[in-house]
């Protein structure tokens, strides 16, 4: 599962922290570091954490549609 | 064509191509399958892998909290394209409305959607550059290959170049325990993005980690050991310093090289196109059928006296993409203009800073909230009596306010209270903006204006 937080809303509320602290951490006071890729058993607790954001700025993966199509002899 | 002129039938069956599979590419291919777009749509992108993030490779991934691998975008909906993924677009036949290969092949297209972005740009001295030990940071493989070293026993960093992604990565290494040298030709730290007078506050905290920051200052040459290895950096003040890493963040170079010869407006400073994000061609005509968007574009914007404004800022690639993709399957009425107010932010040395609006267009500043002194305050900028621009450190939750001081040209210097009392002062000061003449990696627009009610920007070309 992929995740990604738009930091322009983010507000470093830090509800998201509370919520799932092994995806979200606070570094200092306000600055997000959040955990691009999570794995499934923490998948509950991160859409928890999206519904909490006060500013909505975590997006989850809505779809897992394979990307096919490197091309394997160029580059 | 039919699909050219009816909007209906280009909804339905039309051809569309994204050339650069990054963070505008993905959001433009998702937004026009939200829209309702069922045709084909082929996403084109030089690197082998799926839309990524780049600023956690700044962040998260030289501290060790992500791997660059692991920063994939996550997917807003199913998009059914066909990824060209590895290959580059070499060419543009406008004509034949194709899009040429590296690997030869052409790509038909009724409407053609570029996103290629900027490349870090590379150290000046080629031979220099391919020393082993000397880094550039943009891309996944950049930031991996980064890590590999930082955490291989390193002696002593040299970073070149003080701006958001210099200062950043300085922050990381203090945090991995590694002495590291920072070289800015300017007088402080972000500088050119924020001013002298947040850039001294930069520079303070720099220091107060334990950065070897040397401004006002330029790395003059790199110098490799017998099998090519970087050992030592000369500095233009005559000193030299043993280094066995040096990252160069000299800014970004914009990647329309692949479109010489297309008469397309796209240059150095990127590619021109209209508020609704239709690329305009050589004689300043817009074309209907070809469309840009993100860090590779640049555009008009009414708050800035619609001179053109380019960003290298991900918010701007998100909303840019979005009204890209709305335009491209929309009659003319029904298009939107891209009209987003400039936002950033950053993090390092435990700080988070964001800013909005534009700080270079600033002629006077404020401390508004907190104090300079704290390292925790916001930042006010003013330009002829109205407030353009602010930035914070540790001061998010105050920036949505100034975003509406800026949208509604409110007056500068504010005119109340701060809830803050301990503001020092809330006298104008000028913020120390570096002489837009002279080069530098930071800001890309500088200000030309006139009167109170105009703000002209003009672009200065990164390397004068
Ligand atoms: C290390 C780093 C940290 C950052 N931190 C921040 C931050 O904290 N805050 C912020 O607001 N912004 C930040 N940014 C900027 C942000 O990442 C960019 O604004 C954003 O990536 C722009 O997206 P884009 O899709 O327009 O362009 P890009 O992400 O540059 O993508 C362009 C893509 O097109 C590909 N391409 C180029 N030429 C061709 C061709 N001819 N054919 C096919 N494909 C091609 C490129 O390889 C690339 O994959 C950071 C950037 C970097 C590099
Ligand atoms: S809950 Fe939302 S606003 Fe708060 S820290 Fe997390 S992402 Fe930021």
């Amino acid at each position: 599962m992929r995740l990604v937080v738009d930091l322009n809303r983010c507000q470093g509320f830090a509800q998201c922290v509370f919520l799932a602290p092994d995806v979200f951490s606070l570094h200092g006071e306000e600055a997000l570091l959040f955990s691009p890729r999570f794995d499934e058993t923490q998948r509950d607790r991160v859409e928890k954490a999206a519904a909490a954001c006060p500013v909505q700025a975590i997006l989850v993966d809505y779809s897992d549609e394979p990307t096919k199509g490197a091309e394997p002899h160029v580059g | 064509m039919s699909a050219d002129t009816d909007v209906e039938v280009l909804r339905r069956q039309g051809r569309i191509v994204v050339v650069g599979a990054s963070l505008a590419g993905l959001r433009a291919a998702e937004t026009l399958r939200e829209q309702g777009f069922t045709g084909s749509l082929t996403v084109i992108g030089d690197e082998p892998y799926e839309p990524y993030d780049r600023p956690p490779l700044s962040k998260q991934a030289l501290l060790g909290r992500a791997r660059p691998e692991d920063t994939a975008l996550p997917r807003r909906r199913d998009i059914d394209a066909v990824w060209r993924l590895g290959v580059a677009a070499e060419g543009l036949d406008r004509d034949a409305k194709q899009v040429r290969l590296a690997n030869g092949d052409t790509v038909a297209y009724d409407r053609l959607l570029i996103t290629t972005g900027t490349r870090a740009r590379p150290w000046i001295h080629p031979e220099e550059a391919g020393l082993d030990g000397v880094f550039v940071l943009r891309t996944r493989d950049d930031s991996a290959r980064l890590c590999r070293k930082l955490t291989g026993g390193v002696s002593r960093v040299l970073v070149i170049g003080a701006g958001f992604t210099g200062s950043e990565v300085a922050s990381a290494c203090r945090e991995l325990g590694l002495e590291v040298t920072v070289a800015e030709r300017g007088p402080a730290p972000l500088v050119g993005a924020l001013g002298g007078v947040v850039g001294a506050v930069a520079d303070r905290l720099q220091r107060r980690h334990g950065v070897d920051l040397r401004c006002g200052i330029s790395v003059t040459a790199l110098e490799g050991d017998y099998v090519g290895r970087l050992r030592r950096a000369h500095l233009s003040d005559g000193s030299a310093i043993d280094v066995d890493v040096a990252v160069v963040s000299l800014g970004a170079v914009r990647n329309t090289e692949w479109l010489a010869g297309s008469g397309l407006a796209a240059g150095p400073r990127g590619i021109a196109c209209d508020a609704g994000c239709r690329v305009f061609d050589v004689n300043g005509i817009v074309t209907d059928d070809i469309y840009a968007a993100g860090d590779v574009a640049r555009s008009p914007h009414p708050l800035f006296d619609y001179q053109f404004l380019s960003l290298e800022h991900w918010g701007n690639a998100v909303e840019q993409a979005e009204i890209a993709a709305h335009n491209m399957i929309c009659a003319g009425p029904d298009r939107r203009p891209h009209l987003w107010l400039p936002m950033f932010w950053s993090s390092q040395f435990g700080v988070n800073i964001k800013s909005v609006g534009v700080p270079p267009l600033g002629d006077q500043l404020v401390v508004a909230q907190g104090t300079l002194g704290e390292e925790r305050f916001v930042a006010v900028y003013g330009y002829r009596g109205r407030v353009i621009a602010a930035a914070s450190f540790d001061g998010a939750k105050w920036l949505g306010f100034y975003q509406q001081q800026i949208e509604s040209g409110a007056p500068f210097p504010p005119e109340y209270r701060t809830v803050d009392r301990r503001t020092e002062t809330l006298e104008p000061v000028d913020p120390a903006f570096p002489d837009p003449h002279l080069p530098t990696h930071g800001p890309t627009v500088t200000l030309t204006g006139h009167s109170p009610s105009e703000r002209r920007i003009k672009f200065v070309p990164s390397h004068a």
